[in-house]
């Protein structure tokens, strides 16, 4: 039999990517400089970023798409890598953490989100979410001296498989009633049975195992404590990319494999929603620790975002992608600068910052703003536009409950810009600067006042 | 600090008040304004977008400026202020007063996808505003000279971009643009707030951030609701001409009352105004007290009475309601009070409530009266506000009770005091009165007894202001003022005031200068808002007709 040569132009980006990935693994065993290898990665993502549109179609019989859809969302996750190598130059070898792995992992774990960005079959589906995983558990505990980083890889692993086991679970049960894994056939095929308990139930499991990811609430315990343990550039990572991805597989697999359902988990995803917000903002408030912030902080950004996908529709789906994009530069400007900081993980580290280190905090007011969403920063486009579409479809109650909470999270970002701006400086906290953290802050801050005075350039 | 800047021992007697040179300067600034109004009219620039990012420019070149360089900062925001405010005023020569149509319009694409674009434009009712913004920023910068000694270039930086943003709330005509910059505009003013402020200035900041913040998310909501059935635009002035259904109407007249009635601030929402005005910076004070609590008036008149008119028509009386209690409110805290500047504060939500029962009578006098009394308030108690800093900056105490027997200590600072307290009062020659006849006569026409208990909240205005003026400079001299050998007004305070004692006569003696500007658009805006009713009716007879 002949097998015909199959057409592997759409893949082109992540067989780079892991190529270059498993290379970095052996450049480290001869590298002196670890530092190169973060250029490489560098580098290898800006080449993947440029393929990508070049590269769209179909691969694999139909398992693996590349369509406008995946190359945004691929081309948020290669932001954030980039962003992340940057910021993670200095960070690591003054963490002494700087293992070659370091970039060889995240490279991989990208390389897993761009395959969950294309999956158009449930098991490319599981195959991206556990590349993506397993290097992040790794990349969580890669300070192996510090028991916090070893516990934050620790619980982040025990539920990542927990929640990888219930996506199994959920994709099993859906293979077994509909003879697929094929997000496509599956359409067709609840098109044609009405919703049956298994059928609920394996959707349900599903969306489970998604909340775990994008740490939407009741499935958000672990993140306050991974971000907090793990180092901080992982954390910044861990809070922007694989949401990206998560959110992007979440997309797919409503609009197309359950599509017919959608009346079910609008009400699942609406009730999550309001929750994640709820929580997220109200335990911000308490928090006296950055890391642990902007973790509840990110909490709630994934339930704003969950809106766009609980409303449906072709302006939902683009809001969410424009808020993950601009999501990306507030919330890793806003790590770059705990980064920055010497001792930047309590929030009364902050007091006075703006008499000792002018720029760093006034870089950290921009992050913080466009975080609370005011405008003419990047994170008040975000908002207005998911509200819009929200309303839009009709949720103008979902939308009035949404901008009470993003008014109430106003306070804690303002709690920052008070404690640099307003406290009387204590102890004169150190900084230790670097060319790459500071290439990643200036983009990051520059985008956010690009994007929120000229939003054409991301609107598609 | 304060004890640090006694006066010079060796001064002399008679330059302690400068009368002669202040005197002498007056014909040069009117010489300056004169040239200055006249060079402005005969270059064509766009004039709103100048003095909207002239200002935001300045501010950024200021903050960009070196550490250290105080005087340079000081005198930059000078001439950044100044030369706004010259350049402002091709809007009061070049206006036509004719028509209720928009002026000095500026139109182009912003955001495509969203079809939003940069639309901004002036009429009678915005008009003044600009001016009043552009004036005010010039005293904040003077009256902040040697007040504000720490981080200057962000002090001066964020006055000068609040200037511009606030300009541009009055000038836009896209609703989104509005909110860009009603929004933006929080930014400097917490900073300002909390960073230059009195001893409780954290907590004021943060409280006026969040009441204000949640106000205007409701506000959003309704935008995007009117957006949407507006076919997707932003037009303001496509909204003012289009039909919303009436439940629709009700509805987001509320979403829009959330954000204007936290700004006037109007009676349950004012509880940030007394906390952020007496911890503010004299300069934050007197912005917020002479711009930015306007914007919720203007806000009503601007967006609710023309977008919403038979919403605004069935829940005026409502708003009356709300107006009158809080002006009956606001003064009787005033009677309260022991903080100087706290007092002034409450007497500003009684006021405002003037302002909005003016604008919600719904009738020529009112609204009139109501915008003229917004200038007015903006004059008076900008005016206070100053005249307090000024005092504030020798006594550092702003206890009633700590002043005493002050009119033989400052004696021209007293007299000054008098004009601007009398003003509040509404004495006839002064502004105020003018303001609150013509309030009181359209209050009176739409109803008796609103138009009769809003007429006490006058005299306990008067009690209020009497009794303050009289405990400060009159009783028994304080002796904790002597010896200290204060200073009188200087040079620079007078001159910072002296506009503002011309306007308080001015406006008092011959308001029609003022009042002409808005004649047409006020009775455009009426018969919008009056005709409505009749509009749905006669769709009402044509549904049942078919």
């Amino acid at each position: 039999m002949n097998i015909p040569y199959p057409d592997l132009t759409p893949v082109i980006p992540e067989i780079i990517m892991a190529t270059v990935a498993s290379l970095l693994l052996l450049a480290e065993l001869v590298a002196s400089n670890k530092r190169a290898l973060g250029y490489i990665g560098i580098v290898v993502a800006a080449i993947a970023i440029y393929l990508l549109p070049a590269c769209k179609g179909e691969a694999f019989g139909g398992m693996f798409i590349n369509d406008t859809f995946s190359v945004y969302f691929k081309t948020i996750c290669l932001i954030s890598l980039i962003l992340t190598i940057l910021i993670s130059l200095k960070y690591i070898q003054v963490e002494h953490a700087d293992f070659g792995e370091y970039y060889s992992l995240l490279l991989f774990s990208t390389t897993g989100m761009m395959l969950m960005a294309s999956a158009r079959d449930f098991i490319i589906v599981f195959l991206g979410i556990e590349l993506m995983s397993l290097s992040l558990y790794i990349l969580c505990g890669i300070k192996k001296h510090d028991p916090r980083s070893t516990e934050a890889a620790m619980k982040y692993f025990l539920l990542g498989a927990f929640s990888s086991a219930l996506l199994l679970y959920g994709i099993s049960m859906v293979y077994g009633l509909t003879t697929s894994t094929d997000i496509y056939r599956i359409a067709d095929y609840l098109r044609q049975t009405p919703p049956t308990l298994p059928l609920m139930l394996s959707m349900t499991l599903i969306i489970v195992a998604f909340s775990f990811k994008i740490s939407a609430v009741p499935f958000h315990m672990w993140a306050p404590d991974v971000y907090e343990g793990a180092p901080t550039s992982i954390t910044a990572f861990m809070s922007t990319a694989p949401k990206a991805a998560a959110f992007a597989v979440l997309g797919r697999i409503f609009f197309t494999a359950f599509q017919a359902f959608e009346p079910y988990w609008t009400t699942i995803l609406i009730v999550i929603s309001i929750l994640t917000m709820a929580v997220g903002t109200v335990m911000a408030i308490v928090q006296t620790n950055i890391k642990r912030m902007l973790a509840y902080s990110s909490i709630a950004h994934a339930g704003y975002i969950l809106i766009a996908i609980a409303v449906g529709g072709n302006e939902a789906m683009n809001a969410m992608k424009v808020y993950l994009l601009i999501y990306t530069f507030m919330n890793l400007g806003a790590f770059g600068i705990v980064i920055l900081l010497d001792k930047g993980e309590n929030i009364s580290d902050y007091n006075g910052l703006s008499k000792s280190h002018p720029y760093a905090a006034a870089l950290m007011l921009v992050f913080m703003f466009s975080l609370a969403g005011i405008p003419p920063t990047a994170g008040f486009i975000g908002k207005f536009y998911i509200f819009m579409a929200a309303i839009n479809a009709g949720y103008t109650w979902l939308v009035a409950i949404a901008v009470i909470f993003s008014a109430i999270s106003a306070y804690f970002y303002l709690r920052i810009i008070m404690n640099m701006y307003m406290k009387p400086l204590g102890e004169t906290v150190g900084i230790t600067p670097s060319l790459g953290l500071a290439a990643a802050l200036f983009i990051s801050a520059v985008m956010i006042f690009v994007i929120g005075l000229a939003p054409s350039v991301v609107l598609f | 600090m304060g004890h640090a800047s006694h006066p010079v021992e060796t001064e002399a007697p008679e330059s302690n008040f400068p009368l002669m040179r202040t005197v002498a300067m007056i014909p040069m600034l009117a010489l300056l304004i004169f040239f200055g109004a006249e060079v402005a009219r005969n270059l064509h620039y766009p004039v709103l977008s100048t003095v909207i990012f002239l200002p935001i420019f300045g501010a950024i070149a200021i903050i960009l400026m070196k550490r250290g360089h105080e005087a340079l900062v000081r005198w930059s925001a000078l001439l950044v202020s100044i030369t706004t405010f010259l350049l402002s005023l091709p809007l009061y020569t070049n206006f036509n007063k004719g028509t209720a149509a928009m002026q000095f319009v500026e139109r182009s694409s912003w955001i495509r996808t969203w079809s939003i674009e940069y639309f901004i434009g002036v009429d009678g009712i915005s008009v003044l505003f600009v001016l009043l913004s552009a004036l005010l920023t010039i005293l904040c910068v003077t009256v902040s000279w040697t007040s504000i000694t720490e981080r200057t270039k962000e002090f001066y930086a964020a006055l000068l971009l609040l200037e511009g943003l606030m300009i541009g709330v009055f000038c836009s005509l896209d609703l989104f643009l509005f909110y860009m910059f009603w929004e933006a505009m929080l930014i400097p003013m917490y900073l300002l707030i909390g960073i230059w402020g009195g001893p409780n200035r954290i907590y004021a900041a943060i409280k006026f951030f969040l009441f204000t913040l949640v106000g205007s998310v409701l506000m959003l909501v309704g935008i995007i609701v009117l957006y949407l059935h507006t076919d997707r635009s932003f037009d303001m002035l496509r909204m003012m001409s289009s039909h919303y259904p009436y439940d629709l109407q009700i509805i987001l007249f509320w979403a829009f009352f959330a954000a204007f009635a936290v700004k006037v601030p109007m009676f349950p929402v004012h509880t940030w105004l007394p906390d952020a005005h007496t911890e503010a910076p004299t300069a934050g004070s007197v912005i917020l007290a002479g711009i930015l609590i306007k914007m919720g008036a203007y806000g009503f008149l601007r967006f609710s009475m023309p977008m919403l008119p038979e919403a605004s028509k069935a829940l005026a009386p409502a708003m009356m309601v709300l107006s009158v209690i809080g002006i009956i409110y606001g003064a009787v805290i005033c009677l309260g009070q022991t903080d100087l500047k706290r007092l002034i504060a409450y007497s500003s939500v009684s006021h405002m409530g003037f302002v909005t029962l003016g604008i919600f009578a719904l009738n020529t006098q009112g609204v009139q009266g109501g915008i003229l009394q917004m200038i007015n308030h903006g004059i008076v108690t900008g005016g206070l506000f100053l005249l307090i800093g000024i005092v504030y900056e020798r006594t550092h105490t702003r206890r009633i009770a700590d002043y005493g027997g002050a009119a033989s200590v400052f004696p021209v600072y007293s007299a000054l005091f008098m004009v601007f307290t009398l003003a509040a009062i509404g004495l006839p020659g002064t502004n105020g009165f003018i303001g609150e006849f013509l309030i009181l006569l359209g209050g009176f026409t739409a109803s008796k007894t609103l138009g009769v208990l809003a007429a006490t909240g006058v005299i306990i205005g008067a009690a209020y202001m009497l009794w303050l003026y009289q405990n400060i400079f009159f009783v028994n001299t304080n002796p904790a003022l002597l010896g200290h050998g204060y200073r009188d007004v200087g040079m620079r305070e007078m001159l910072t005031l002296l506009p503002l004692v011309v306007l308080v006569f001015w406006i008092g003696v011959y308001p029609n200068t003022f009042l002409s500007f808005m004649d047409v658009s006020v009775q455009g805006l009426l018969e919008r808002v009056n005709s409505a009713g009749q509009a749905n009716v006669a769709a009402q007879i044509i549904e049942v007709v078919k």
